[in-house]
């Protein structure tokens, strides 16, 4: 049994899983749309997590937000499921899958099979819908796959029940279509999605997040430097690169799409303004990519001045205030 | 970025995905467009496992001179931590701790050492050590 469902490749799992239902739906929205009404930008440091040793850091919001304010904004219901065991969990998705309904499920990366080796860790959000069942094998639309695949129902139980950080607990949902989604309604969305986000990265209470947040670990930096000494700290770095650019949670990626979001939302509103707007997050981007590059200098060990590390400082404030610059424009559009 | 500019440089995803990436096309315009890799990237990969071989190595190093039980071996071997591990096996966090005294490891019954195993996907005598042969894992 397999439902027609289009499968398009994303950049970012999330995404991709929340454009391709909605699309399966009827709705017409693309990639940097659902990332930008769901006000998917975003960037926290999380020192008391730590990944593979090294804190965790992520340039988007909570896994899971933006699929749910997407649809929120777009008046759209959505069922959301977790289980506390693999035999509700396979029985539920079965009879979705019989009511033509493609699911979108959050699975653990370490034991998805056709994932390569050297990105398999314990990672738990990741984002996959299943679109159908032949024999004992479940089809698979992976938003950062080229092509579909497949898992068999051992395999697809073991990632939807990963544990740790995060654990899906077989977590699955999908959108209920109820009525059509006008271009006002779009409009409406964005503005919301555009104001939540400036909210976020401007006026989030802590240091560890949004504009701030980059500063604080642009600080961090030389701490630990001081600390800890050039090689851990060279570890932190690849662990700030590989959050920021790695398949799936691509952080200067996502400075791009949201550039691309502003474009797009500029057929929705007519204000010269966000196209201004988008430029400046395209350079927010390319000032990420460019501190990753002297990132890698310093964890390649071709770095190890202290000079370096203070330069490493130094962007990492540029792009803070790029991104508070682009902000605080976007705050004051009054539409 | 612009279009052009996307990187293209080897990667571990070479066979399995090309990624998708946004990008300014020649009209000021986003598109996207594919890439296998950037070499920035791959360099922050290699580091990371890098860093898990000498900690594998490490717990080797530490279990074949008795210092700590197999199950710290297996933990990095299989990329968790103790919270993962926790998580996984049902046993509390300090349990685990105990279990990687050897002296303690030694003693475990039975059920216990099974369900280690059962997580590792290894077997028990590999477990023990038994057949313990590093450079096949």
């Amino acid at each position: 049994m397999q439902i027609n469902f289009e499968h398009r490749q994303a950049a970012h799992c999330e995404n991709g899983v929340t454009t391709n239902l909605l699309r399966f739906s009827g709705i017409e929205i693309t990639e940097p749309l659902a990332f930008g009404i769901g006000s998917g930008l975003f960037f926290i440091y999380i020192p008391f997590l730590m990944v593979n040793n090294a804190p965790a850091f992520s340039y988007r919001t909570m896994p899971g937000l933006i699929f749910k304010r997407t649809c929120k904004r777009l008046g759209i219901d959505v069922t959301r499921k977790k289980f506390s065991s693999p035999d509700s969990a396979r029985k539920v998705l079965d009879e979705c899958l019989l009511n033509n309904q493609p699911v979108g499920c959050q699975v653990g990366v370490y034991y998805l099979t056709y994932f390569p080796k050297e990105y398999r860790f314990h990672f738990n959000a990741h984002n996959i819908v299943v679109y159908g069942k032949e024999d004992d094998c479940y089809l698979i639309s992976d938003p950062v796959m080229e092509g579909t695949t497949s898992l068999s129902d051992y395999e697809l139980s073991r990632v939807r029940f990963a544990k740790g950080p995060l654990a899906p607990r077989g977590q699955i949902y999908f959108p209920h279509l109820n009525e059509k989604v006008t271009k006002e309604k779009f409009a409406k969305a964005i503005r919301k999605g555009i104001k939540q986000n400036v909210r976020d990265m401007l006026y989030i209470p802590g240091p560890v997040a949004g504009v701030s947040g980059i500063k604080f670990v642009a600080r961090k930096i030389l701490k630990w430097h001081d600390k800890l000494g050039n090689h851990k700290t060279g570890l932190y770095l690849a662990q700030l690169v590989r959050m920021q650019e790695e398949i799936g949670t691509g952080g200067g990626g996502f400075r791009y799409i949201y550039a691309a979001f502003l474009q797009q939302a500029h057929d929705f509103i007519a204000d010269d303004r966000l196209l201004a707007i988008s430029e400046k997050f395209t350079t927010a981007g390319d000032l990420w990519r460019d501190a990753a590059i002297q990132a890698a200098g310093i964890f390649k060990g071709r770095l190890t001045q202290r000079a370096d590390f203070v330069n490493m400082h130094d962007r990492m404030y540029q792009v803070a205030d790029v991104e508070k610059e682009a902000f605080t424009q976007l705050s004051k559009l009054k539409f | 970025m612009e279009k052009k500019d996307i990187p293209q440089d080897h990667s571990a995803l070479v066979n399995y995905i090309r990624e998708l990436c946004y990008a300014v096309g020649e009209d000021g315009n986003y598109e996207t467009a594919n890439s296998t890799g950037w070499e920035v990237k791959t360099t922050a990969l290699d580091v990371a496992w890098k860093d898990i071989e000498t900690r594998i190595l490490d717990a080797k190093d530490k279990v074949l001179r008795g210092e700590v039980s197999p199950v710290l071996f297996y933990m990095e071997l299989r990329l968790m931590d103790i919270k993962i591990l926790s998580a996984y096996t049902g046993f509390w966090q300090w349990t685990i701790k105990r279990h990687f005294k050897p002296s303690v490891f030694n003693k475990l019954s039975e059920a216990k050492l099974k369900k280690y195993a059962e997580v590792f996907d290894i077997s028990l005598k590999e477990l023990k050590m038994e057949h313990f042969n590093a450079d096949k894992l």
